[in-house]
């Protein structure tokens, strides 16, 4: 019998037709826009004077361009304020359910669709947005798309895609103290670099990964696209079926039952080839953090940036712009290097298990005098959460508050900028020039790592903080 | 809606040896509140090119005058992170036609081809060659030829063949639209959709 690999069984079930030598016409389950990439899409639509597909199979939401206090006022910059009018009044003429501002559903969008139970196993999901690849942390193919695409979307329920080539990623035995999935992936990515896995679909397997919570496998699924994969995917097990049972949108019923069987032939088959396989073991990895300007540019907390003679020579000009840019040497320690701001959110993130590990970091301590903190929930299900667990007080009596949802700060296109030259400790995906703000400098890491440099105002190990 | 044709193009270039230009770099965050497609090309490289009081920086290629061309060569793993198609936009609203580099991004890629930007893929060996030749005379030409496949630098004549898929290649070369396709494709995939309970 012939063996396939996951990601096979679900985009072969996709394919409408395959052009020969050219992509496949892929059928698409789930459609997730927000108010960014979607208006010219739209525009597009209107041109060419054509319906929109399956407005039931798409779902909308404002996050990336929205301000993270006072949502229940109007948004005071125009132009964000006229791209949030524009998704509401497109998702009305269209049909399509938007949970916008202040909406009880609203969040950004990666962390609504799962958390409301729309994304489910076996799905082919797609989004104006290079983070959609989360969604493959329920056993979906699902990756990011550019405007044209998501116009492709919209007229026909279909995509064009040349099919990727599969990678496996397994990570054996377990995880130290104070490594969470956060440090999985940012140690990944430093080892293969961040086009490491371009023109690849990535699934990621073994102990390690089984034994994560479904908000851990997310942040890992989130970030695969930091190393170039078109995406990446986890197998659907007993944890994935028990996140999504009795969620907003998940079947119920008898449609439940059918749907689990469905779901629990998931996985790829014994003997199914990859064409890349890479293997790590759990134990060697430390609580991360990124010194550079991409997300491969990344070291232990307690280890050092590299020297110059560790970097290929035809790395080096690159490596020694991106010290340049972050102010640091060539061989340094990061450990007990002051910080200006933590941000804590984001769809990499922004979920409860998020908020509560910092929280449970930060309590009874407080925040250093000299730390911005901002903590942004990824929605308002989880803001909500936060609150009935008393998470908000725990944070308050420390020094913190909860903002409002949104992407804020990860790309700093609303308010939330850190200011040129300031050094953020960030749970976001990316360390990019100015991503978090002209001249901002973006140090990523995990929530637990972000706590303990909020409370001391410096990087320190999460790990050495919790003894 | 077609996209404009590409068949042979012969240009000086724009030599930018940076490697990982992120799409953030192309086009930052804050440019993207438009909700039309036009004007991005004002913002190209925005941070690297200005200075906070939009003044230009002398030091950086699109700003020295030495530096003209449709073609725009850049270090390896171009196009990295973000999704958005506004920085395939911006390059091409700039006047860029092609971007040649030893590696790309993907969702760059394809954001490119759906906009009539070709993206070349060379070995590192031509591209170090190129940036010389640049170098050393700024107006060195670059032939990209997409019927046969080939860059060639002109002044020395040493070409390279590039890869492009066959179907994204007769698009470019008639200027066909995807979507177009697609739409044509609809009672297709409607019965997919029949046969599948979707």
């Amino acid at each position: 019998m012939e063996t396939k690999t996951l990601f096979d069984k679900i985009w072969d079930s996709h394919v409408v037709e395959s052009i020969s030598n050219g992509p496949d016409v892929l059928y698409i389950d789930r459609h997730y826009i927000h108010e960014v990439t979607s208006p010219q899409a739209f525009a597009g639509l209107e041109k060419r004077g054509v319906p929109l597909a399956r407005p039931d199979r798409t779902l909308a939401t404002a996050d990336h361009n929205i301000p993270t206090l006072n949502q229940d006022k109007p948004i005071q910059e125009k132009l964000s304020r006229l791209q949030v009018k524009t998704l509401t009044d497109n998702c009305n003429k269209y049909g399509v359910t938007l949970y916008g501002l202040n909406n009880p559903f609203n969040g950004i969008v990666h962390v609504i669709g799962t958390e409301l139970g729309f994304t489910r196993p076996g799905m082919t999901i797609v989004c104006g947005d290079s983070h959609t690849s989360t969604h493959g942390a329920f056993g979906a193919v699902a990756f990011g798309i550019g405007t044209s695409e998501v116009e492709m979307v919209f007229a026909t329920q279909c995509v064009l895609q040349p099919k990727p080539k599969k990678m496996r990623i397994t990570i054996n035995g377990k995880l130290q103290p104070g490594v969470t999935s956060k440090d999985i992936i940012l140690y990944i990515i430093s080892r293969i670099s961040a086009g490491g896995a371009t023109g690849y679909f990535v699934e990621y397997a073994g102990e390690a990964i089984r034994s994560l919570s479904m908000e851990a496998r997310m942040t890992i699924c989130n970030m695969s696209i930091e190393m170039g994969a078109r995406g990446g995917l986890i197998a659907p097990d007993e944890v994935t079926f028990s996140y999504l049972k009795d969620k907003e949108f998940s079947p119920k019923g008898k449609e439940w039952q059918e749907s689990l069987d469905k779901w629990k032939q998931l996985h790829s088959d014994d003997g199914a080839v990859f064409d890349k396989e890479l293997t790590f073991d759990a134990s060697s990895i430390n609580p991360m953090i990124t010194y550079g300007t991409n997300p491969g540019m990344g070291i232990a907390v307690n280890g050092n940036i590299p020297a110059l003679n560790e970097i290929k020579e035809s790395e080096r000009s690159s490596f020694l712009k991106a010290l340049d840019y972050m102010n640091f040497k060539p061989g340094m320690s990061l450990e007990g290097f002051p910080i200006d701001y933590v941000f804590l959110g984001s769809c990499t993130n922004g979920r409860i298990e998020d908020i509560r590990a910092f929280a449970s970091m930060v309590k009874g301590k407080k925040k250093a005098p000299s730390v911005t903190a901002w903590i942004v929930p990824g929605s308002h299900q989880v803001e909500k959460q936060a609150v009935a667990e008393g998470l908000d007080k725990i944070l308050e009596a420390a020094g913190f508050e909860l903002r409002q949802p949104g992407c804020s700060a990860c790309l700093a296109m609303n308010e939330d900028k850190i200011p040129a030259g300031k050094y953020a400790v960030s749970t976001s995906n990316r360390n990019f020039e100015g991503r978090q703000g002209p001249g901002s400098r973006t140090l990523l890491a995990s929530p637990l790592t972000a706590a303990a440099a909020a409370i001391t105002g410096k990087i320190t190990n999460p790990a050495e903080f919790i003894s | 809606m077609a996209i404009e044709k590409f068949n042979i193009l012969t240009s000086a270039c724009v030599p930018l040896p940076t490697e990982n230009v992120d799409t953030d770099q192309i086009i930052p965050a804050r440019f993207l509140k438009a909700t039309t497609r036009d004007g991005f090309g004002e913002n190209l490289f925005r941070d690297w090119r200005y200075n906070k009081d939009n003044t230009p920086k002398p030091g950086f290629v699109l700003n020295n005058p030495l530096y003209k061309g449709d073609i725009l060569v850049a270090g390896k793993n171009f196009g990295s992170g973000s999704s958005r198609e506004h920085a395939a936009w911006a390059i091409y609203d700039y006047g860029f036609k092609a971007v040649v580099s030893s590696f790309f991004a993907d969702i760059f890629k394809a954001n490119a081809l759906n906009n009539g930007l070709l993206p070349v893929q060379i070995s590192p060996g031509f591209l170090k060659q190129i940036f010389s030749a640049v170098e050393e005379n700024p107006s060195t030409q670059l032939q990209i030829n997409l019927e046969k496949q080939t860059i060639t630098l002109l002044s020395t004549g040493k070409y390279e063949k590039f890869d492009i898929n066959p179907y994204k290649k007769s698009c470019l070369l008639n200027g066909y639209d995807d979507i177009d396709y697609l739409l044509s494709r609809k009672e297709k995939i409607m019965a997919f959709e029949k046969q599948n309970g979707k």
